[in-house]
């Protein structure tokens, strides 16, 4: 009896949907992995990953997309850190506006957003109703597809920056830091980069690591601008190799959860812990 | 000199109050560049024919044609599929890990793996359900050493509808758990104890206090799930190399070469995206709202 009693305390349905949900989590990766392993006929090894690392397009594409990750996060930073403290301190009726704006990309997905920019900047930038050219066509010249390029990715990652920020503003009482900080003296740049931006530590490696994420693997932006990342470099190889793509997936996984499990430690779970209250 | 400054910050003046908004001048600027003009854009060019002036024809052949419809159709009905059973797959995998009796050290590990998940998306993706699901994948594998059973025999195709769902439900039913986590949590322990109190069991809890409480939201999360899939590209062309033209698909080969030879016809295509993503957001904040008064 008593075991039946124990028995029916133990959530039954819940360990299967967690099981199964466990499964669905695991399995592809763990095939991924089996699958890298195996280029060596019946030998597991990590010849896949060596093949994958020597290609040197291997190593210029990574670095230039992770390049292209940490001048997103400085540019977001620069843009997002002043406007959100700004609106926090001086201008809360733009709040809702600001919002809004930071929502817009979940409407805008990104093979459209490249669609609108590739429309708009391949085009010299010219002043309406006449001839005077403002700028030249941005996709024409390296330089000006990388202002494409990161301009995109920051949009693309802006929903996740502003909010991260705003949350971290919300904790620190950015008024009275502030207050504190002009009694003694400080200016406005001194103010941003040397009391606010340390006590963001936490929410701004958050959304940094959640930009990192999304920038690394990108693939629709860099593709369709035409820039050489890691994305679409992954992309071509499938097309006629099996192994280092399965090799190359497996670490892109891992990345990812690098950068969520040092987001999660940082904020002390409170990415979960914020809709409990 | 920031001294002198310092009291003005707590005076509220009108002629100030212009000089704020420059402070937020950087982000509009960059907003109005980087989104606003592109989306602008190409408004503007689906009212508008090959020589330049305006036109309806380009929307209206949105409903027309049979090419575009088919592809607006296909990524509706991959978006509703995924949408629906990743919801109900992550409602239930949320309820197991809050409310639902499972040992407490288990919610962390879920909610950081369905963080990774929601954003493990894209080519890395398809090449992993290629490596699961594939014809030569570690399931298939599986299936056919030891039940005997090949499942492409029996009409399973990765690179079709079921096998792009399949795909899709890796990021969307986590981005499920994400969301609904924290709603669960809001159900209060005393509207149970009240419930049953008055005699309830558990169905009649769920079905009559609980289900009530949280359909706004778990609809709302839905159709979240339902924008995610619908604004997929990259998975979907990875995985069946744009042999199920979806219309972000139909969206690229347009980009790529002018498709449709017809500019206009594909801004009025990238619209009617745009427009039912605004619709499904739309609906998620009002959901959103809707919930946000029972669940504090």
């Amino acid at each position: 009896m008593s075991v039946l009693a124990r028995l029916r305390k133990i959530p039954f349905w819940s360990w299967v949907w967690f099981i199964l949900g466990v499964l669905y989590f695991i399995l592809p990766l763990y095939a991924t992995l089996d699958f890298s392993l195996r280029m060596q006929r019946d030998t597991l090894g990590f010849r896949s990953y060596e093949k994958a690392f020597a290609d040197p397009q291997f190593i210029k594409t990574f670095t230039y997309s992770i390049t292209l990750a940490i001048a997103t996060i400085i540019a977001s930073i620069i843009l997002i850190v002043p406007t959100a403290y700004w609106i926090r301190l001086r201008l809360p009726e733009a709040r809702r506006i600001v919002e809004f704006i930071t929502l817009l990309p979940f409407v805008i997905p990104a093979i459209i957003l490249v669609f609108g920019l590739i429309r708009v900047y391949s085009a010299p930038f010219k002043i309406p109703f006449t001839d005077v050219v403002l700028l030249q066509s941005l996709t024409t010249f390296k330089f000006g597809t990388n202002i494409l390029v990161v301009a995109g990715y920051m949009v693309l990652g802006l929903p996740y920056m502003y909010r991260s920020v705003d949350t971290g503003m919300r904790t620190v009482d950015v008024r009275t830091l502030t207050e504190a900080a002009q009694s003694l003296g400080a200016n406005w740049l001194t103010i941003i980069v040397r009391v606010i931006l340390p006590n963001l530590r936490a929410a701004l490696l958050s959304g940094a690591l959640l930009t990192f994420a999304i920038v690394v693997g990108e693939v629709v932006l860099a593709s369709f601008l035409g820039v050489p990342a890691f994305g679409p470099y992954l992309f071509l190889l499938g097309q006629h190799r099996a192994y280092e793509p399965a090799a190359l997936s497996f670490v892109t996984f891992l990345l990812t959860w690098v950068a969520m499990g040092i987001i999660q430690l940082v904020t002390g779970g409170q990415g979960q812990a914020a809709g409990a209250h | 000199m920031a001294q002198i400054t310092f009291p003005a910050s707590r005076v509220k003046m009108p002629a100030s109050s212009l000089k704020n908004w420059i402070g937020v001048a950087p982000f509009f600027l960059f907003a109005l560049l980087f989104l606003i003009l592109p989306s602008v854009r190409l408004l503007a060019g689906s009212f508008t024919d090959t020589e330049g002036r305006f036109t309806l024809a380009n929307v209206l052949a949105l409903f027309t044609q049979p090419y575009i419809l088919k592809a607006y159709w296909l990524s509706i009905r991959i978006s509703a599929v995924t949408a629906l059973s990743g919801g109900i797959f992550g409602f239930l995998l949320a309820y197991s890990v809050t409310v639902g009796g499972l040992p407490k050290a288990l919610r962390p590990a879920l909610i950081t793996f369905s963080g990774v998940a929601s954003n493990f998306a894209g080519v890395p993706l398809a090449f992993a359900f290629v490596a699961t699901l594939g014809r030569t994948g570690f399931i298939t594998a599986i299936l056919k050493n030891i039940f005997n059973m090949n499942i492409y025999d029996t009409g399973f195709n990765l690179y079709s509808f079921v096998g792009l769902s399949l795909t899709y439900m890796y990021f969307q039913f986590p981005l499920m758990v994400l969301v609904m986590a924290p709603a669960l949590d809001g159900l209060k322990r005393e509207w149970r104890e009240a419930a049953e109190n008055l005699g309830a069991n558990s169905i009649q809890y769920w079905l009559h206090v609980a289900m009530p409480i949280l359909l706004p939201s778990i609809l709302g999360a839905m159709i979240l799930l339902f924008g995610n899939a619908f604004g997929a590209y990259a998975t979907a062309y990875a995985l069946t190399g744009g042999a199920l033209p979806i219309i972000t698909i139909q969206i690229g080969a347009q980009i790529r070469g002018d498709a449709l030879h017809n500019p206009g016809l594909g801004y009025a295509m990238a619209m009617g995206m745009i427009f039912i993503m605004a619709i499904s957001l739309a609906g998620y904040s009002w959901l959103q709202h809707k919930t946000e008064r029972w669940l504090r």
